[in-house]
């Protein structure tokens, strides 16, 4: 039980230090913020990539696998999805 | 090379912070967002040459198709669907987050003679956390899409249900742990997880699928999370964190906006959709007041200052570059235009906002509720666009309203209000909003974007 201790701490941590940047987000960006975020969420994909690691094709490998195809689809598609959003948001008009 | 690996860890991490703070800025929100994807390829680098990893093949390929999946869904998904996407991104993050408890839990049941306690615990917790997220954000896009009814879906005694489900994960778990690995249990307990995910989301109404989604968001980081303590690796369990955090935020925004605690958007069952309207309780004068295009852009173009208040009914009639032009005009002709978006109007958080960038208004027109609601009763006009509850005063002093408390955008207070709507039916809530038969109110009835069309033509020939 004790070497997940030092996993709690960075965990708790991260949460406040969460808190405090995500508080301070004006309205305007709270879409590409969570779609942004979401594609953050998809760090699941080193999970995936360290579960499907071995070279013989087991069920544990193939789920891997599948879960690595998942998680590749929330971070590639999470990210240039908030990239094309962040890309419309203009200051000023441009001049025509 | 455990130490570069590491060390390459706390870089992505970093990356991710100083990523999300960047993105709280407009100005620097683009280079945020790549600052995380960067942070991410890192990762994603450096795991591959983690020694366990040798399967190259199989994984390029798998990285291949969800790429190519990820890159498609994310050039061809209209900004009026963001929802939906930010909904079935969450699923799958769920689901990878499922998949990598599962894997685990089936090795340590192939390979150990006993399950650890611990692991086989952190990896049943993954297991509910990623299977509720991966099935509730499916029914959440559902009912987004419109393939599941956006009311909600209730039966009798559901809460009693959904309890008995978390009990009977809890003590399956248990025993599955103790009696060291039943496969039928096992996959008993990845049913109830999925199952769980549906119920969980069934009930909750279209008009609160904004806090849904955003619950959901959080639970995909929670996920991830537990994933980290899982495989023992602190990117995962920071990132995790990270959006767990924010996806817990901007719930709490959300409801808020709507004045509604999280447990009543969980367990309430509010609204019906296109349902019939309810009338209030006070009584109030019902006498409508119309005004056709012409006389309305008069009355637009000769106002020193208007106010636009868009709702997602001018998103779904796809008004917004209509929109945008009809505020051309008018700066054209001198008139001061700016935007009220109110937290909630559309489908999640900020989302009017995306639609209106899409739309070319420039961000710095758009203000927020707390900004512009002091200006109402300075400005000559008001026009309300496909927005309902947000402008409904009874918020602000109907007891007896079922949005009374909820904050609105106070319209009612400037000169005269506009509203542009289709018909006299009742919002996402199912309520009258008496903003409708008020004195300096003028209907003008019409799809949205035909009618803003004809507002522009006839400013033109002013």
């Amino acid at each position: 039980m004790e070497i997940y201790i030092p996993s709690l701490f960075i965990f708790v941590l991260a949460m406040f230090a969460g808190f405090e940047l995500i508080t301070k987000v004006p309205p305007t960006l709270h879409t590409p913020l969570m779609s942004g975020a979401n594609a953050i969420s998809g760090i699941s994909i080193i999970g995936a990539l360290l579960v499907s690691g071995p070279k013989e094709t087991n069920f544990s490998v193939i789920l891997g696998l599948i879960a690595v195809v998942f998680a590749t689809i929330n971070v590639v598609g999470g990210f240039s999805v908030t990239d094309r959003m962040l890309q419309m948001f203009k200051k000023k008009k441009e001049p025509k | 090379m455990t130490l570069l690996i590491e060390f390459s860890y706390l870089i992505a991490a970093c990356l991710f912070i100083v990523g999300l703070k960047y993105l709280g800025l407009p100005a620097t929100a683009r280079k945020g967002n790549a600052l995380s994807a960067l942070g991410m390829l890192i990762a994603i680098v450096v795991t591959l040459l983690d020694r366990q990893v040798i399967n190259y093949t199989m994984i390029l390929a798998a990285v291949g198709v969800g790429s190519f999946f990820g890159v498609a869904s994310a050039k061809w998904i209209r900004m009026t669907a963001m929802p939906q996407m930010v909904g079935l991104q969450n699923g799958f993050g769920g689901a990878a987050s499922a998949l990598v408890s599962i894997a685990e839990l089936i090795r340590f049941m192939t390979t150990a003679e006993t399950l650890p306690l611990d692991a086989s615990s952190i990896a049943l917790l993954g297991l509910l956390i990623g299977g509720v997220t991966f099935t509730g954000s499916l029914v959440a896009f559902g009912k987004l899409q419109g393939w599941i009814q956006g009311a909600p879906i209730t039966f009798r005694f559901q809460q009693m249900v959904n309890a008995l489900l978390v009990l009977c994960f809890l003590m399956g778990s248990g025993y599955f742990i103790f009696s060291h690995s039943s496969f039928p249990l096992f996959l008993l307990l990845i049913f109830i997880s999925f199952l769980f995910g549906v119920l969980f989301v069934i009930p909750i109404g279209g008009a609160d699928m904004p806090v849904v989604i955003s619950f959901l968001n959080s639970f995909s980081g929670m996920a991830a999370a537990v994933t980290g303590f899982l495989v023992l690796n602190h990117a995962l369990i920071v990132s995790g964190a990270l959006v767990g955090a924010s996806g817990l935020i901007l719930t709490q925004i959300m409801c808020k906006a709507m004045n509604r605690s999280l447990t009543n958007v969980l367990f309430g069952a509010f609204g019906g959709v296109g349902g019939k309207a309810v009338t209030a309780q006070t009584e109030f004068d019902q006498t409508v007041r119309t005004i056709d295009a012409e006389e309305a852009a008069t009355v637009l173009a000769y106002a020193k200052s208007v106010i636009i208040v868009p709702g997602y009914g001018m998103a779904a009639a796809q008004a917004q570059h209509a929109v945008q032009s009809l505020v051309q005009e008018l700066e054209e002709k001198g008139v001061q235009v700016k935007f009220a978006i109110h937290p909630v109007a559309g489908r999640m958080p900020g989302h009017m906002n995306v639609l209106l960038a899409e739309a070319d208004v420039p961000y710095t027109q758009l203000m927020d509720m707390e900004d512009i609601n002091p200006e109402f009763d300075k400005t000559d006009v008001s026009l309300v666009i496909g927005a309902n509850d947000v402008v409904n005063p009874a918020a602000r002093h109907d007891s007896a309203s079922p949005i009374y408390g909820m904050p609105i955008l106070d319209v009612d207070k400037s000169k005269l209000t506009i509203v542009i709507k289709r018909s006299m039916s009742a919002g996402f809530s199912g309520i009258d909003n008496e903003l409708f038969y008020k004195p300096n109110t003028r209907m003008l009835f019409g799809s949205a974007r035909d009618v803003v069309l004809k507002l522009v033509g006839e400013i033109q020939q002013l």
